[in-house]
């Protein structure tokens, strides 16, 4: 047995009710300011202001409750949520730390409280934070111009999309050149992004080496080819050597070539997409340049490209004149017009560009060093432990800031699952960690990165908990299979989740659907 | 004596210490860091050096650095603000923002329904609450805005109905359309949708009917408008439109700014098959345009639930009689679960105001969603009431609207820029200027009036626009 100390963890559980089953008839959370008489005087009542069939009856089924019963919910709700307080290796997003300093400043009046469309000479520190961002990133990249309204690395990729056609179509092309090319083990965000604009996908496999082959581009490239979008690593944690050569092939088919960045933590300082020929790349300010998460963001995928591109970006843009002075320049006739509303989620820019200053060049020469390492010294560990495999195992190249682990050897031996190990872990204080983008071509996946964050001690701490849940897995298989138990509430019965007569993604459905839970 | 390879300590960084980096280099058998990029080319590295410029690794130098910067622009709180145009000043309550700060909803990847269960729920109270607003019970996670929302929703229609043209108001918010334009592809490609403006009736700022009824056909995939609209007013006639788009067999949808919703009647009951909208107004600050976040709400209907482009959690139960657990339902038409063979895509969102909005949501209740509809539409109402006797100005529609109108100055000699420069100078930022948007309304202006301005506040902007016209 082992002699592992593992923390005798249990997670908060308050039993706590939905928000919609709490509260009192009557009881306020929030008070308006009374109308002043002034303006009674004036307009009357409230509801002759609204033409009667556009009134509405009946009050919302909302709760009642007291400010402090609200804050107090939620207060439950968070400390129900693992949130990376415990210890959170999870690849592909590589887990930050979010400075409080920043969290602070960006709730202050003067971010929190201004609206995009005031003149820019009200405008001028903002602008000038994401003018100097955007240098930073030019920098890093070698790109021309960054832009940052994409709301996340999805909308980036799909902002390539959109460039993409707006630069085909302005050549008269589009008709004909209707293909994205991309790989199986890009990001899904670029398949699906092409396809919803309108492209075609072209996806080549994934082979022995740890990306798709040259030949396998070679035969996907034609007079129709539009683009190619791909990651370099992916969650594989191998550099396609190749890739100058890939570019080469595309530009010369006349596609344009599209570097998903969206984790850079190892390549950081190392190399500059712009130096290998890509025209356009695209970083994830939460992934790599430590802005916050939120669960699902708000976020930002920040889109550069070259000089032959900035025409099509999607507008406004922001500028620094000659006497420096930052302006918002509209977009002209060749841009994309728009991803989404204004120009990005400015907070995050913010918060990324004050954690890129307080690194330094060096801080993130350091940074993709450690994250490198912390992945080699990780593989050590884990490979001591029977049932864990590396994925392409017989690739002797180091893997760069994550790799690809299968449990495929230990699910044969005793029938547990990834998703039952990713469970059972949580019981020891560890965030569910990564598995893998569908589909799987590695059996019962896994993909931790420690990143430059977390210390010796958490990454031991993490493969020591792995280590020991495998070892249950072979004493004790139910415990893991029936996991969670030191968890807020039991496993999840996922059977009805698709089912439309089960599922309920309100509680308005859910009454109506289980009668029983109106008691 | 420190080797050149050996990181410096640095706050974010644990193991930058030496002894924790050598002990790695130990185990892992590396002896030069390099040897673990090896395999990235020669020929790819870079060949000159970054200037990231000073670092400022000290919090309290970081600290001044961006005050010093930030500071330099002018806030809405210290102005009188009056744009809106999409993104809206409204009160958001101290509890909405302490949630969105806690470190646990903050900081992390969103976690599965055994390590992250309350905030599972929280989003659950979202979509719930969010349903109740607008009268629908199936309520997907949040997208990125209220355009990406509406693209989305045209998509989905145009999937149910197998049509490929949709018919959006003119007086559609400009910024909205440019986005919904990307959604709809370019005639070249499959899929593209053709969009076709219906007009807007001059005399009350709501959808003129004869046009959509010239322009509704069999061909057409949805009808889509807002209530209240981008230019303020309410579409009284909501009912009359919904049915006749739905007589071509078109969809449905309605954009709406839930805040509304507790004096105004839901588009469940005037025919909406797709109700879209933002969330920033609930418990989100405007952040400078980033504050923005979109939703999409149907019936709990396979038909239009098939179609989510979202991901979306769903109430089930666990292995213990009477728990409750949250899962995704129907991930696997996500973009995760089918790549290009998903519906449209999704990726990270603004699943942290759902949060927020849950809070205000929750804070508000039934009675402060009707308190805040009324406070909203009296202030507008008085102020549009007092510059509509401003002489030279004039509100285009004076009445049926909510939040924002149209105000109209060709009746006065100053050109808009100077007018607003000069409200600038005495800390008033004057409404969003239409003129290039919708130069058939003339020197209009959109002004924005909500529960955070005063009676004071507006006697203050009507003093300062009769100065500021002579």
């Amino acid at each position: 047995m082992t002699t592992i100390k593992l923390k005798n963890y249990h997670a908060a559980s308050w039993d706590e009710p939905l928000v919609m089953q709490m509260g009192s008839p009557g009881r306020r959370g929030a008070i308006l300011p009374s109308t002043e008489s002034g303006i009674s005087d004036v307009v009357g009542e409230a509801k002759n202001l609204v033409s009667p069939n556009m009134q509405r009856q009946s009050l919302p089924i909302l709760p009642e409750l007291s400010e402090f019963e609200v804050e107090k919910h939620y207060i439950h709700l968070s400390q129900q949520t693992m949130g990376m307080m415990g210890v959170s290796l999870f690849g592909t997003c590589t887990m930050k730390y979010n400075p409080r300093v920043t969290e602070n400043l960006v709730y202050q009046p003067f971010v929190a409280q201004l609206h995009p469309f005031q003149h820019e000479d009200t405008l001028q520190g903002t602008l000038e934070i994401v003018y100097r961002f955007d240098e930073l990133l030019r920098e890093l990249s070698g790109m021309s111009k960054f832009v940052f309204q994409a709301g996340g690395g999805a909308d980036a990729a799909y902002t390539q999309a959109c460039i993409t056609r707006a630069y085909h179509a302005s050549r008269g092309e589009l008709a004909i050149r209707n293909e994205i090319i991309t790989t199986a083990q890009a990001h899904p965000s670029s398949p699906a992004t092409a396809a919803a604009a309108g492209f075609k996908v072209i996806t080549l496999p994934l082979e022995a080496d740890g990306y798709a082959s040259v030949e396998a581009l070679r035969a996907a490239v034609s007079p129709r080819t539009a683009a190619l979008m791909v990651n370099n690593p992916d969650d594989i944690g191998i550099y396609n050597p190749h890739i100058k050569e890939w570019v080469d092939i595309v530009h010369e088919a006349g596609g344009l070539c599209f570097y998903d960045h969206a984790n850079f933590n190892g390549l950081m300082t190392r190399i500059r997409a712009a130096e290998l020929g890509f025209d356009a790349c695209m970083f994830m300010l939460h992934k790599t340049f430590g802005g916050p998460k939120g669960g699902g963001g708000p976020a930002v995928g920040a889109y550069g490209c070259t000089e032959a591109l900035i025409p099509f970006l999607p507008g406004p843009t922001i500028g620094k004149n000659d006497a420096g002075k930052f302006f918002i320049e509209k977009e002209g006739p060749l841009s994309i017009g728009r991803v989404r509303e204004f120009w990005g989620n400015v907070p995050v820019v913010i918060r990324a560009y004050a954690w890129t200053r307080a690194m330094g060049a060096a801080g993130l020469r350091d940074a993709a060093n450690i994250s490198v390492l912390a992945n080699n010294y990780m593989e050590k560990r884990l490979l001591e432990i029977p049932g864990i495999t590396k994925g392409l195992p017989e690739l002797t190249k180091r893997r760069l800031e994550m790799t690809r682990y299968s449990l495929g050897a230990l699910t044969a031996d005793t029938g547990v699952s990834t998703l039952d190990v990713q469970n059972r872990m949580t019981d020891f204080g560890v965030d569910a960690y990564w598995l893998s983008h569908e589909p799987w071509f590695i059996p019962e996946p896994f993909t931790p990165e420690a990143g430059e964050l977390w210390s010796i001690e958490d990454i031991d701490y993490w493969i020591d908990v792995l280590a020991h849940v495998c070892q249950e897995a072979r004493t004790n298989p139910d415990l893991v299979k029936t996991s969670p138990h030191n968890q807020v509430v039991h496993k999840m019965d996922g059977s009805g989740l698709n089912d439309p007569k089960k599922w309920a993604t309100t509680w308005r459905a859910y009454q109506r659907k289980y009668p029983a839970s109106n008691k | 004596m420190k080797k050149n390879t050996e990181p410096s300590p640095h706050p974010y960084m644990a193991n930058s210490n030496n002894g924790n980096f050598d002990q790695m280099m130990k185990v892992a058998d590396v002896s030069d860091i390099e040897e673990l990029f090896e395999q990235i080319p020669i020929a790819h590295r870079t060949k000159r050096d970054f200037d990231l410029g000073p670092v400022l690794s000290a919090e309290s130098s970081l600290y001044r650095h961006m005050t010093g910067i930030l500071r330099k622009s002018e806030n809405c709180e210290d102005n009188l603000n009056f744009l809106g145009a999409g993104c809206w000043q409204h009160y958001v309550p101290a509890i909405c923002d302490e949630m969105v700060m806690r470190a646990e909803f903050l900081t992390p990847v969103w976690g599965t329904p055994s390590s992250d269960h309350g905030r599972s729920q929280a989003w659950f109270e979202f979509a719930s609450q969010l349903g109740e607003l607008v009268g629908m019970e199936f309520v997907g996670l949040p997208v990125y805005s209220f355009g990406t929302a509406g693209g989305h929703a045209i998509r989905m229609a145009a999937r149910i109905t197998k049509r490929s043209k949709v018919l959006l108001p003119r007086s559609l918010d400009p910024e909205r359309l440019a986005v919904m334009k990307t959604y709809c592809s370019l005639p070249e490609l499959t899929g593209y949708i053709e969009i076709v403006l219906v007009d807007m009736d001059s005399a009350t700022g709501r959808i003129d009917l004869n046009d959509l009824k010239a322009k509704l056909s069999d061909e057409v995939a949805a009808v889509y408008f807002d209530n209240p609209s981008y230019l303020g007013v309410v579409e009284s006639e909501a009912l009359e439109i919904s049915r006749l788009a739905h007589e071509y067999g078109a969809e449905v949808i309605v954009g709406v700014d839930p805040i509304s919703l507790g004096i105004l009647v839901p588009p469940s009951e005037y025919g909406a098959d797709i109700v879209v909208g933002t969330t920033q107004p609930l418990g989100v600050h405007m952040n400078c345009g980033g504050g923005v976040g979109g939703f999409i709400a149907t019936r709990d209907e396979e038909k239009y639930a098939v179609e989510y482009p979202t991901l979306q959690v769903s109430l089930t139960n666990t292995s213990v009689e009477g728990e409750m657990a949250f899962g995704l339902t129907l991930f696997e038409q996500s973009s995760y679960g089918s790549r290009e063979q998903g519906k449209d895509w999704t990726g990270n969102s603004v699943y942290l105001w759902a949060i927020a909005n849950a809070v205000y949501m929750s804070l508000m209740g039934p009675q402060g969603f009707r308190d805040i509809g009324n406070s909203i539409i009296e202030r507008s109402h008085y102020a549009a009431t007092r510059i509509n006797s401003i002489p030279g100005l004039k509100v285009l529609w004076p009445e049926g609207f909510f939040k924002e109108f149209v105000v109209n100055f060709d009746d006065v000699a100053i050109g808009l820029d100077l007018l607003h420069s000069r409200l600038r100078d005495v800390g008033i930022f004057a409404g969003k200027d239409l003129q290039s948007d919708f130069p058939e309304l003339g020197k209009s202006v959109l002004y924005c009036v909500t529960e955070i301005h005063t009676k004071e506040d507006i006697d203050q902007l009507v003093a300062a626009l009769g100065e500021a016209i002579k």
